[in-house]
């Protein structure tokens, strides 16, 4: 299938266009590119929600458990999930199908692992566009789920309408290590696994780190779920709804548009600086020779840097 | 000047039917991924329809199946039905467990590539999905 063909068919709800598109974009393809440029125009529709937390919190339960209701809504679903490659062999265990076993079998429920490759800037890239390809598609909803390990991570869940943070009563120095930019990334706070001791002390713990934030037009509420057993989740949609209405009414809902336009646009171009350097610089030559001046401690790094900045720049300049 | 990520292959391991012994399956799922391959694992007792649904879903480019029950005549025909049925027609299949011998031919012909017993080891695997994988975009 080419492009035009498969921009038909995810348009019609073809799911193994859906599917196949999404392998082109996850490789970066020219047909990949072809697509977004044609799909994007198509986008927006879907409400699109961020799920992320450290390992081991119940995030591909939660997402399960989230998509049902969802289902009971009447609404459609599209998941991707993000699980983190190898840094050694580059591969990747993608398990989040186990969590969904009975979300498999449901035409109105498509779902995708990925491996976020470790590339530079390349999760937001992937991930963002796969998102956008299932909004084109015609889900209501789309979540897409991230280990909140890294920085990557983290603004990938952020590039969504609404974000989720999912910790654990057994959290506490999970909560410590996410309270610099709890504020700033969730707009919904799950307390998971509240059956097991604690959830109580969780809550209040997340309430008092909210009260010292500053001034807000949207107070994050904070809410017990125990995924497992589907419990809590009817709560939890009911507040990804009012943030939802909240951003449409918002005064600056056109300004924060703009700001999430800007941000993607800005991650997208980083990865893309990054990769067209490098690749330059490794063809050249130049980054070898980089390397060894500075293993051999005859260039500081930060001059190597620099000189590797210039020597792209100067490339650049004479491309024009 | 091309952006082009180099595509990692993506194999779906799975296992079909009533019995619920994952090792082999585990191991073979993890000496893939340390073959740099991206493995979707989807845990015991899958039904072919979901086998097949996820392989679509997940746009996979091989299908291993582990089947230590003997329902391998059974199930593998079914697997194969529900993939094209959903016009997945290109992907790679391969299976391990407890095959007879006098069925080896019997499952090969039904489209599998590689049939691995017990004590395979696991480089065999790697070696046969690298070299029979198929490239897509």
């Amino acid at each position: 299938m080419d492009a035009p063909e498969l921009i038909a068919g995810v348009r019609a709800g073809d799911r193994r266009a859906l599917a196949r598109s999404i392998t082109h974009v996850e490789a970066d393809t020219a047909t990949g590119r072809q697509l977004l440029a044609g799909l994007y125009a198509h986008t927006g529709r879907a409400t699109t929600i961020g799920v992320t937390g450290s390992a081991g919190v119940g995030k591909s339960t939660f997402v399960a458990a989230l998509a049902r209701e969802q289902r009971r809504r009447g609404r459609t679903v599209g998941i991707v999930a993000v699980d983190p490659s190898s840094p050694f062999s580059n591969g990747a265990i993608l398990g989040d199908r186990i969590r969904m076993q009975d979300l498999t079998g449901d035409g109105g429920v498509f779902m995708r692992s990925m491996a976020s490759r470790g590339n530079l800037g390349g999760l937001s890239e992937m991930a963002t566009g796969v998102v956008d390809l299932m909004d084109a598609a015609g889900f209501d909803v789309v979540i897409l789920e991230t280990v909140g390990a890294g920085q990557d991570e983290v603004e990938v869940a952020t590039a969504t309408g609404t974000t989720v943070l999912v910790t654990t009563p057994a959290g506490g120095d999970d909560i410590q290590s996410m309270k610099a930019g709890l504020m700033e990334i969730a707009q919904v706070l799950v307390v998971n696994k509240a059956d097991i001791a604690g959830a109580d002390t969780a809550v209040m713990q997340l309430r008092a780190l909210l009260a010292i934030a500053s001034e807000r037009t949207w107070e994050p509420p904070i809410l017990k779920t125990t995924a497992r057993e589907d419990k809590g989740l009817d709560e939890v949609s009911a507040a990804i709804d009012r943030h939802q209405a909240h951003l449409k009414a918002s005064a600056h809902a056109d300004e924060e548009r703009r700001a999430l336009a800007q941000s993607q646009i800005v991650a997208l171009a980083r990865g893309l600086v990054q990769r067209r350097a490098l690749a330059f610089a490794r063809a050249e030559g130049i980054l070898g020779q980089l390397v060894e001046e500075v293993a051999e401690r005859r260039r500081d790094p930060r001059a190597a840097a620099d000189a590797l900045v210039d020597a792209v720049q100067r490339n650049w300049s004479r491309a024009d | 000047m091309t952006t082009d990520t180099a595509r990692n292959i993506r194999v779906l391991i799975a296992k079909p039917g009533l019995d619920g012994h994952d090792r082999g399956a585990k191991v073979v799922a993890r000496a893939l991924r340390d073959a740099g391959m991206e493995v979707i694992y989807t845990g015991i007792r899958q039904t072919p329809q979901m086998i097949a649904e996820a392989a679509l879903q997940e746009d996979v480019d091989v299908i291993g199946l582990s089947i230590l029950s003997g329902a391998h005549l059974e199930l593998f025909p079914r697997v194969v039905e529900e993939l094209r049925a959903r016009g997945v027609d290109d992907v790679l299949l391969f299976c391990g467990g407890i095959i007879p011998q006098d069925d080896i031919p019997r499952v090969e012909a039904i489209g599998f590539k590689g049939v691995f017993g017990p004590g395979t080891n696991t480089n065999d695997i790697i070696e046969f999905v690298r070299n029979n994988a198929p490239q897509r975009v």
